[in-house]
């Protein structure tokens, strides 16, 4: 707990799948600080409680989240009109190594509602393009209906300069894409390993299988990134609930390397 | 600051010392006796301090005993400690109003006591409590407000434990029974063939201010000497290996051993409720019946709770298994990643409260002695 929440006004609520939606906030005053691709808010829908979401996007004074309804807040949130105001506390937390990524091939894997923290970071990459190697996006959504941001994956399927991949765990009568777990892509993409930088959000399963996948390709530990979720209360490392071993998600995280998660993801119950 | 040069106060004397404390100003804290039990309460009088009693703890017992002397500090403490003070159990972080256009203004909380506060009567353990607790508020990149609030102009009156408790442990953890910092007084409790008295030394520079007017007759070469030779006569009630800890349990954090605890504890937070460093708090949102007031608050809460782990989709920590090596774990391995620091100050309170009287430092060495899985 540092400061109390600073109100800030709905400008626009997108519906993206049943249970997703996304919410941009007005900050035109600028009085949170400037976000970084990776960090997550603390959102309060008046009166019901307080949850770490993450930013999906942002630019000059827009601040864009994107949830999934799973409980009272996310709910609530989701409920939220253009023009109410929300409590917002923030940025917090470890964003994604995008100066590390630099000149090198970048490998960004979602799964489900984990693509929503790995947009801003795409949108960090294409908006310098020039600056980075090949860039693969490999998304899993649980069924096509379920896929977020579609129109954006049509435009990021359409660049020449871009691998994406997305693959459904079941698909309806129209799918005509790939059917089954995103790991199975995995073995089909090419990257120098030498020189990439994973970036991964998704179920912890997930990531510990692609984790695993991409280290045995080649790709130093210390180069895999991924973000991990854990419950938060405070967002600043003194209410004690996000520790994963020594660790305090929310404030040396959400984004670890694998190097420095590898042994604690192997541990039940951590 | 080293410890300034000590004084003499006759044993009828002490409230000379609290009542200093309140003329300058400060909200005087103390032990005192409620339901047979140690708390930490406002202390008006010196009289109030729990004389001639001393305690008698063991795993998930505690029993305040007469002495059969005038003895104030004999007695150690109980399940409450200064951190109700420091770190509430429940205060309001914030107030929200909504206005009939939908628009929130939040407000921040104002400290409920504008006095600044004194601690009359802090071992060694607890001393070293409020540092870890420092280490988690005040030094972080964002310092708590609700906690320097109540922290910053905090007079520390440190004693010495003459007498420490059956489940007492401080020597092992190396934060007592005798104290060199962190304090602005230090008390010490002598009853020897020189009278039943006290030493009191300044350990800050405000500490010296305060003692100056006093014009306390200086304390003697053999009141020093009785002063280190009645630390070094403590005897400790546990004991804790300490060397090499941290590393031994992480190794062994996937033993079969924390289901053997497991079958024994029942999950009540006791633990955690009564520890001096336990941090670990949650947040209550409420409102009112029209909807126009909201209130956030701050309440102490425990990793021994199945809510405390939970993330959509299942608690993590589910087992109590993980729950008691979560709290073991955190207590005597990873504060050091976190705090460069030891969790556990060896007061004890976690094996006198327990219910079934669980102990620290017995299930620290058995683990110890597993083989690593």
């Amino acid at each position: 707990m540092t400061a109390p929440p600073l109100p800030l006004t709905v400008r626009e609520v997108v519906g993206e799948t049943a249970e997703a939606s996304t919410i941009v906030l007005d900050d035109e005053r600028g009085g949170l600080a400037e976000p970084v691709p990776g960090q997550f808010n603390m959102l309060y829908p008046f009166a019901v409680g307080e949850a770490a979401i993450s930013l999906s996007a942002f630019d000059a004074g827009r601040l864009t989240h994107t949830v999934r309804a799973v409980g009272p807040v996310s709910e609530a949130l989701r409920r939220l009109e253009p023009g109410a105001q929300v409590g917002v506390r923030g940025p917090f937390g470890r964003g994604w190594p995008m100066r590390r990524a630099r000149g090198r091939d970048v490998v960004l894997v979602a799964g489900g509602i984990g693509l929503a923290p790995l947009r801003p970071a795409i949108h960090a990459v294409l908006a310098e393009r020039e600056a980075f190697g090949r860039v693969l996006i490999l998304y899993g959504a649980r069924s096509p209906a379920d896929r977020l941001f579609i129109a954006e994956l049509e435009s990021w399927d359409a660049r020449d300069d871009v691998d994406l991949a997305v693959t459904v765990d079941y698909a309806d009568g129209g799918w005509r894409g790939r059917v089954g777990f995103v790991t199975a892509l995995l073995p089909h993409i090419r990257f120098d390993p030498d020189h990439t930088i994973a970036m991964m959000c998704g179920p912890e399963a997930m990531m510990r299988a692609v984790a695993s996948k991409l280290t045995a390709r080649g790709v130093p530990a210390s180069d895999v990134h991924l973000s991990m979720e854990r419950n938060m209360k405070c967002a600043v490392g003194t209410c004690g609930h996000c520790q994963f071993g020594p660790l305090f998600v929310c404030k040396d995280g959400p984004v670890f390397t694998y190097a420095e998660i590898e042994q604690l993801l192997a541990v039940r119950e951590i | 600051m080293d410890v300034g040069a000590a004084y003499r106060v006759p044993a009828t004397e002490l409230n000379v010392l609290v009542a200093a404390l309140d003329d300058a100003g400060y909200a005087v804290w103390g032990p005192t006796i409620r339901n047979e039990a140690v708390v930490v309460d406002r202390l008006d009088d010196a009289a109030n301090l729990p004389h001639g009693r001393r305690t008698v703890q063991a795993g998930g017992r505690y029993r305040l005993d007469a002495t059969g002397d005038a003895r104030v500090f004999a007695c150690v403490h109980g399940a409450d400690s200064w951190k109700r003070l420091l770190h509430p159990p429940k205060v309001r972080l914030w107030r929200c109003t909504r206005d009939a256009d939908g628009a929130l203004d939040f407000a921040g909380d104002e400290p409920a006591e504008p006095r600044p506060m004194a601690f009359f009567g802090v071992r060694g353990c607890d001393l070293a409590a409020i540092r870890r607790l420092d280490d988690v508020f005040d030094r972080a990149a964002a310092p708590d407000p609700v906690y320097e609030a109540r922290r910053n102009g905090l007079f520390v009156v440190a004693v010495e434990c003459a007498e420490p408790g059956g489940t007492c442990f401080c020597a092992s953890m190396g934060t007592g029974p005798q104290v060199e910092r962190g304090f602005d007084w230090r008390l010490t409790e002598l009853d020897d063939a020189d009278g039943h008295r006290f030493l009191v030394g300044a350990g800050s520079a405000l500490g010296a201010e305060l003692l100056a007017p006093l014009a306390l007759a200086p304390a003697t070469a053999a009141d020093e000497t009785a002063r280190r030779r009645q630390g070094e006569g403590a005897v400790m009630g546990r004991a804790l290996d300490t060397a090499g800890l941290g590393e031994a349990l992480v190794a062994r954090r996937e033993s079969g051993y924390f289901e053997q605890v497991a079958e024994r504890c029942l999950g009540c937070t006791n633990c955690t409720m009564v520890c001096p460093t336990c941090f670990c708090t949650t947040v209550e949102d409420t409102s009112d019946l029209a909807g126009t007031t909201a209130e956030q608050h701050r309440l102490w809460d425990s990793c021994f709770t199945l809510g405390f782990s939970y993330v959509n989709g299942g608690t993590v920590r589910e087992g109590g298994p993980a729950r008691y090596r979560q709290w073991l774990l955190h207590k005597l391995a990873t504060w050091w990643d976190q705090f460069d620091a030891c969790g556990c100050v060896g007061c004890g309170r976690c094996i006198t409260w327990c219910p079934v009287g669980i102990d620290i430092t017995a299930e620290a060495a058995a683990l110890r002695a597993e083989p690593v899985p």
